[in-house]
């Protein structure tokens, strides 16, 4: 939350500050302490902290300072322009300014820049720009002109990116803006025209720039109370062109357009800047700061004595003239958090941020738990994961086999893939695969005959495998109709969507008998029903006693009239599997997958009807299979589970009722389906009616339990 | 080990009464626990949370206000409108005094310890001066409309805030005048109808005054300009009790719906120093309502209608895993109600106001471990005592023989004879008790009955022959010199040669009975004595401590035995130092002299001094009873401590051996069981069926 702190009142001294404010204040070279260059002849130097200066130096009466003095970081001395042209400088212990290091320069400077880590650059009106020791070895050197005639620099920035200075400066000329971008590290200079847009006829009243990695984002707060933003390419693509630069719109109607005192601006930190300025024409000048990401106003503080529309922030405090005098306002933004709010102090985190790999390796602990990390950290892990495939392997054979993958033949990489799989649970194992499995399917798309089916297959049966890490590999098995793949997809994957489950579920049903006889689809969820085929009759008794379902239970209305006439075809429909055992246990698959029923019915409606018959009636099958035996289960391994069952019969008639109605031959299995129902409903029935007297029972027993007030017990201790 | 007939005994329908305050002594680290029924307690929390001391309710004196005074000074004062002080030595009233200002509600001790300051009925707030033997009225505050309900000083002694029906006053102590007034809101869930009282205020230093009422809630007023700053609306029922912790970074509220509401200083943001009031945890360990709460540094303890004594440690408070990090809840006496006559089989329960007593019935089955047999003759109740008087009773025991019953209150001491003719009992006050016999903190009979012991108040030791109808004075052995610490437990030698009794602070005393001189004292140990017994034949006697620590110390060599030197080397299995509830009794099998039997509230335990002693590898609790492990497997791992928290779930008062049983009995069938909330105090009563907290 970014927030102003309390003000107070820098100078003791009363500054003889002009109408137009100060010249500057600038940053020396202890944390605290600032130098203060007032419009006429004096510097100061200030310990904030203590409020109180700690120096302050004058030129001579009739000379006057023209530029900011400014701090030579690398020499912890003092530089100030007066006159335009002669330099001085001096340090601490140094009382009078006519006794100091002078040199008088042969052109007129417009400021000296001066950051931590780099020696100050002296920029003359003219645009030229110097280092200060280049300068200092011969002063009187010819400086060039670089800006036109006319043209003014308004305003100047020194950044340092990426270990190199790179200085800007904005020049007008008749309403025109001009940005000058100065590399050091190449010498180059380029010249950008900066387009005001619709607006033209605003005039740009202060400027400010952050900079990025890439851009140096240069904010304008115009004459209209706008704030615009330009990005400046740092590195430029043609310095020899003339090239113009758009502004877009960054936050509106901050300030009033037409106000009488200057305005101003700073940015504080990449989301929050500091404006300086009436928000109405009438009302009194604020210091506002504004969070430029949301667009919100963090805060503001009024300054009713009015301000010199200069406004300076360094470190954490932010510089103005308020009335005479200059006025500190520390200002804070600290990450607000809810735990802050609840109650609970956040611990420190520890500073190493981690790079993500793309597949988390959950098992092998990586010493990052759910860190913090800043929005730049996070974009680096996305730039890094594109870059992941192929930067991925450290581990040889990983390596190895990534390689291979690209290139070789479907018989070598399965050699490879077995090679590695054998060769045991390296740590990275997880990610390896992820990545194998990333750059078979890869290379699937890129060549449609290559498919090496061998290879998924073991690499599914990995189990480290799921849909989420490689969607496209159902997709692929779809596309080649590979049954038994998708059918271990449907068992190994925990996280198939439900569209896939329905595609699967479409393969299964439209897919020929004589093609699912070449494939290997793993039969051990289907038990072979046909064994029991011969002691069928006898079972048929059975069944219906104990589960209390019977088909022939007669209570129906006269639709199943028709259905009577040929009692024996039913029962020896319902009896006999209506698919072959190879689908029934690609059907079960999709039995066993998971599923959520609004996510699934949609799809499901896209089944044609006569799937859905041939589904029904497999369902229904298996739910006489199921009530055949007292456990209500079916044999085999991994069986699907009645309520499965009886889930896929709801959802099916849910999605598809109004087509399977119409259909002439699945008349009868409606039918049954309905009788089915209604005998389950009587045999809950009687099962709610039993309950109550299980229910004394139960009571009874507690009742044995429960001894009374007093009882004697036998206790065995040992 | 051997195999028990267990007398599993649920007609001891006891009932605690409901605790009114708590009060929190910094310096020692007691707490001091009064009850509705003008019992106060005074639980020790350096020694796992043993009551120390407790002193007998009385029916006219209900205690609204409990305070510490000058460090170890207890004070009290009730809607009979006097002040009390406690004597902890002798464990009696020292004195009360009237404060003339109707039924006092309030009372808060100033931050220096000197002055006390009560709240009353008719609005009026008085100052009294704690002088070194009593306390003075210094003047009297600025008179109020209605009675004052709580109170608390300004941590510089300058200010009070008064907490009274409607509004919040704050005084000036110097000049005694209200300087302002600050009106609370009445609206309670937007509905403004009944008064709102003020139900606990507390002054912070910074100035804050936080106020909780019958409104549900908790608000923060700045007493220098009179103002509300924030309120929170906590709950649906009123507000009860505040307290604040010592470096006022928390403080901790209870409610009448049993909550308790832990509110604690933070910062805005993190590492700003801007902080505020967040309510950060809410516990629910009460089902009714929490009429006091104290903060100590380490936990928030409440107490309330339930009758719950609940100390909830603070998590982040507590460094080291010990007895400090677990949740307690205090619920039982720590001390006896129960005496047993094991030659009539009789059973005789003290309750606050009467006794029962009870014969146990019998069985002839026999059966395995876990059986109920059937009875052949059920439990009896014989008689049903009721005192005179408003005092709660003190003490009681029924001889061994069981025709003695001897029972006392603060002011008077009763012996009754009792006389069994068939199924006929007749009962026989022995009068013209000697003056001497007024308050007896404990009482005893010999193994024979044939004497009694008396521990009374003034920290003397009476014997006393009974013979026939008659009783004659034997002897009284003086406290020594300059001593007044009363003695609250009592043990005798089956041979009736020795009398060991302990204080609260000080070593055992024996005493030798035939000589009539003090034997031997048991050294000293820091924490104090629970329960103590000694041994038949052996005259071993053995004392548990409050840390759970059990010594053996042999009285004619005068020394601890063998056992107990080896036990003190090895020391105690971790476990059972872990328990929380300290042994309340302690008991001998007649015929197996290696063992020692004894009981907490939730399990017992036969200590078995042959077998080699458990150390903290081995199971100390032996889940079940090892039928498939062969021989040698279990003489290996068989250890000393033989537990059975069988009867955990209940709580275990009493375990007497009966000639080859045990009796066990327990507080439990509290259905129906109907808590009244004091009628004086506001106009409700809660009945609540089907609830019992246990």
């Amino acid at each position: 939350m970014a927030a102003l702190e309390e003000e107070f009142t820098l100078s003791s001294v009363v500054l003889s500050a002009g109408p137009e404010g100060l010249l500057g204040v600038e940053q020396s070279d202890k944390t605290d302490q600032f130098l203060v260059t007032d419009s006429g002849r004096t510097v100061i130097l200030y310990k904030v902290s203590d409020q109180k200066p700690l120096g302050s130096w004058s030129v001579k009466q009739g000379q006057i300072i023209t530029c900011p003095a400014v701090c030579n970081f690398q020499t912890r001395e003092y530089i100030v322009v007066h006159d335009n042209k002669v330099l001085r400088i001096w340090n601490n212990e140094d009382v009078n300014l006519d006794k100091v290091f002078k040199a008088t320069l042969s052109a007129e400077v417009y400021r000296i820049l001066s950051v931590q880590g780099t020696e100050p650059l002296v920029l003359f009106k003219e645009g030229a720009v110097r280092g200060l020791e280049a300068l200092l070895a011969d002063p009187q050197q010819k400086i060039e002109t670089v800006i036109s005639d006319e043209e003014v620099i308004k305003w100047t920035k020194f950044f340092i990116v990426f270990r190199h200075p790179v200085l800007i400066f904005i020049t007008e000329k008749h309403g025109n803006y001009f940005a000058y971008v100065q590399m050091f590290n190449s010498r180059i200079l380029t010249k950008y025209t900066l387009l005001l847009g619709q607006d033209e006829n605003s005039v740009i009243e202060s400027f400010t720039a952050s900079v990025d990695r890439k851009f140096i984002s240069l904010m304008s707060l115009s004459s209209d109370g706008c704030i615009y933003e330009t990005l400046i390419p740092i590195r430029p693509t043609d310095p020899e062109k003339n090239q113009t630069l758009v502004r877009s719109l960054l936050l509106k109607a901050v300030v009033s357009g037409n106000t009488r005192n200057g305005v101003a601006l700073t940015a504080l930190d990449q989301d929050h800047i500091a404006v300086l300025g009436s928000p109405q024409a009438a009302s009194k000048e604020c210091l506002s700061v504004w969070n430029i990401k949301f667009q919100t106003l963090q805060t503001s503080k009024e300054l009713p004595q009015g301000t010199s529309g200069q406004l300076w922030y360094y470190g954490e405090n932010l510089f103005m003239l308020h009335g005479k005098s200059l006025t500190v306002i520390p200002y804070k933004c600290e990450v607000s958090s809810l735990a802050g709010a609840l109650g609970k102090l956040k611990h420190g985190q520890d500073p190493g941020t981690h790079v993500m790999p793309r597949f988390v390796n959950w098992e092998t602990p990586q010493g990052c738990g759910l860190g913090f990390q800043n929005s730049e950290q996070s974009r680096r892990i996305l730039r890094r994961r594109k870059i992941e495939v192929s930067l991925q392997p450290e581990v040889p054979p990983s390596k190895q086999l990534l390689s291979t993958i690209m290139e070789d033949s479907e018989k070598h990489i399965e050699v490879e893939v077995r090679k590695f799989l054998a060769l045991k649970q390296t740590p990275d194992f997880h990610t390896v695969i992820g990545d194998t499995v990333t750059g078979l399917l890869e290379r699937c798309k890129a060549e449609p005959s290559f498919y090496p089916r061998n290879c998924l297959v073991q690499l599914i049966q990995t189990h480290v495998l799921s849909y989420s890490l490689c969607p496209d590999l159902m997709e692929i098995a779809l596309i080649k109709k590979d049954v038994q793949l998708l059918q271990l997809c449907l068992q190994q994957f925990p996280d198939i969507p439900e569209s896939v489950t329905c595609a699967c579920l479409k393969i299964f049903l439209s897919i020929g008998d004589d093609s699912l006889q070449e494939t290997d689809v793993s039969m051990e969820s289907v038990f072979d029903y046909s064994n029991s085929v011969h002691d069928e009759k006898m079972e048929e008794q059975t069944e219906i006693l104990q589960n209390g379902f019977s088909p022939e239970e007669d209570k129906c209305s006269n639709c199943d009239q028709e259905l009577n006439k040929k009692p024996q075809d039913e029962t020896k429909e319902s009896t006999s599997c209506p698919v072959v055992p190879k689908r029934a246990a690609l059907l079960n698959a999709i039995l066993h997958s998971a599923y959520s029923e609004t996510f699934l019915l949609p799809h499901l409606k896209d089944i044609p009807a006569q799937h859905i018959t041939l589904f029904l009636k497999y369902l229904y099958f298996l739910y006489l299979k199921c009530s055949e035996n007292a456990t209500m289960t079916l044999p085999g391994i991994n069986p699907p589970t009645l309520n499965q069952i009886m889930d896929w019969i709801c959802l099916l008639l849910d999605a598809n009722f109004t087509v399977v109605v119409m259909m002439p031959e699945a008349k009868r299995l409606l039918i049954n389906l309905y009788k089915l129902v209604k005998s389950q409903i009587s045999v809950y029935s009687e099962l709610n009616k039993i309950e109550v007297s299980f229910r004394e029972l139960q009571k009874l027993n507690q009742e044995k339990n429960n001894r009374g007030l007093y009882s004697i017990e036998v206790l065995e201790l040992f | 080990m051997g195999e028990f007939k267990v007398h599993r005994v649920r007609f001891f329908n006891y009932v605690p009464s409901g605790i009114r305050c708590v009060a929190y002594n910094n310096q020692s680290n007691r707490l001091a626990v009064s009850r509705t029924d003008g019992t106060v307690e005074v639980y020790n929390l350096s020694a796992n949370y043993f009551q120390e001391k407790f002193f007998p309710g009385h029916e006219s004196r209900a205690t609204e206000a409990l305070c510490w005074a000058e460090g170890q000074r207890l004070f009290s004062a009730g809607l009979n409108g006097e002040i009390m002080e406690y004597d902890l030595q002798a464990l009696n009233i020292k004195y009360a005094v009237d404060v003339f200002g109707g039924p006092i509600w309030s009372m808060a001790v100033s931050p220096s310890g000197s002055q006390l300051l009560v709240g009353c009925e008719d609005g009026s707030v008085k100052l009294f001066q704690i002088t070194p033997d009593k306390i003075q009225f210094e003047r009297n505050f600025d008179r109020q409309k209605s009675r004052i309900l709580s109170l608390s000083w300004h941590p510089s002694g300058t200010h009070i805030a008064a907490g009274s029906i409607d509004y919040i006053s704050v005084f000036d102590v110097k000049s005694g005048s209200a300087i302002h007034k600050m009106i609370v809101d009445r609206q309670h869930m937007g509905v403004s109808k009944r008064k709102c009282i003020v139900w606990g205020v507390a002054f912070l230093s910074d100035g804050t005054v936080i106020s909780v009422d019958s409104a549900g809630k908790v608000q923060f007023w700045d007493s220098a300009t009179g103002t509300l700053v924030k309120s929170h609306l906590i709950a649906n029922a009123d507000v009860q009790s505040i307290a604040v912790a010592e470096q006022e970074d928390s403080f901790v509220v209870g409610t009448a719906e049993g909550t308790v509401f832990h509110f604690q200083l933070v910062p805005v943001t993190s590492n700003s120093s801007e902080k505020q009031w967040v309510r950060t945890k809410p516990f629910q360990h009460h089902t009714h309502d929490v009429r006091t709460v104290a903060h100590s540094p380490t936990a928030l303890i409440s107490g309330g209608t339930d009758t719950h004594l609940v100390i909830r440690p603070l998590m982040e408070k507590v460094e080291v895993k010990n007895y400090d990090a677990a949740l307690r809840k205090i619920t039982f006496p720590h001390r006896r109600l129960i005496s047993c006559s094991k030659k009539r089989q009789l059973l005789l329960f003290q309750f606050a106001h009467h006794l029962e007593l009870w014969r146990l019935g019998s069985t002839v089955a026999t059966g395995k471990n876990g059986d109920t047999l059937p009875l052949s003759k059920n439990a009896d109740h014989l008689l049903h005592l009721k005192t005179k008087g408003p005092e709660n009773i003190i003490c009681s025991c029924i001889s061994p023989c069981g025709s003695w019953i001897a029972y006392s209150t603060v002011s008077r001491f009763f012996l009754y004879r009792l006389n069994y003719e068939h199924d006929n009992i007749s009962l026989k006050r022995v009068s013209k008790m000697p003056p001497f016999l007024r308050c007896a903190l404990q009482i005893l009979f010999s193994e024979d009955s044939t004497k009694l012991f008396v521990a009374s108040n003034q920290g003397a030791l009476h014997i006393v022959q009974l013979s026939g109808g008659s009783f004659k004075h034997l002897h009284a052995f003086q406290p020594q010199s300059g001593t007044v610490e009363a003695m609250c437990l009592l043990a005798v030698s089956s041979d009736g040669n020795w009398l060991a009794a302990s204080g609260t602070s000080a070593g055992v005393h024996v005493y030798n009975v035939k000589q009539l001189k003090l034997h031997c004292t048991v050294p000293a140990y820091n924490f104090p004595v629970t329960a103590m017994a000694i041994a038949p034949n052996t005259n071993n006697l053995v004392i548990a401590h409050s840390d759970q620590q059990v010594f053996e110390y042999s009285i004619p060599d005068k020394q601890y035995t063998d056992w107990s030197r080896t036990v003190q080397k090895q020391g105690f299995h971790h476990l059972w130092l872990q328990r929380d509830t300290p042994i309340t009794h302690i008991s001998f099998h007649p015929k197996r002299p290696m063992h020692i039997l004894l009981h907490d509230a939730y399990m017992f335990c036969i200590i078995d001094k042959s077998l080699p002693l458990p150390n903290d590898k081995t199971l100390l609790y032996n889940p079940f009873p090892p039928t498939n492990e062969s021989d040698v497997v279990r003489r290996r791992t068989a250890h000393a401590f033989k537990i059975s928290k069988i009867y955990k779930v209940k709580h275990l008062v009493l375990l007497f051996w009966i000639v080859g049983s045990f009796v066990i009995s327990k507080c439990n069938k509290l259905h129906n069981w109907k808590i009244r909330a004091p009628s004086v105090s506001m106009q409700r009563t809660w009945i609540v069926g089907n609830k019992s907290p246990f």
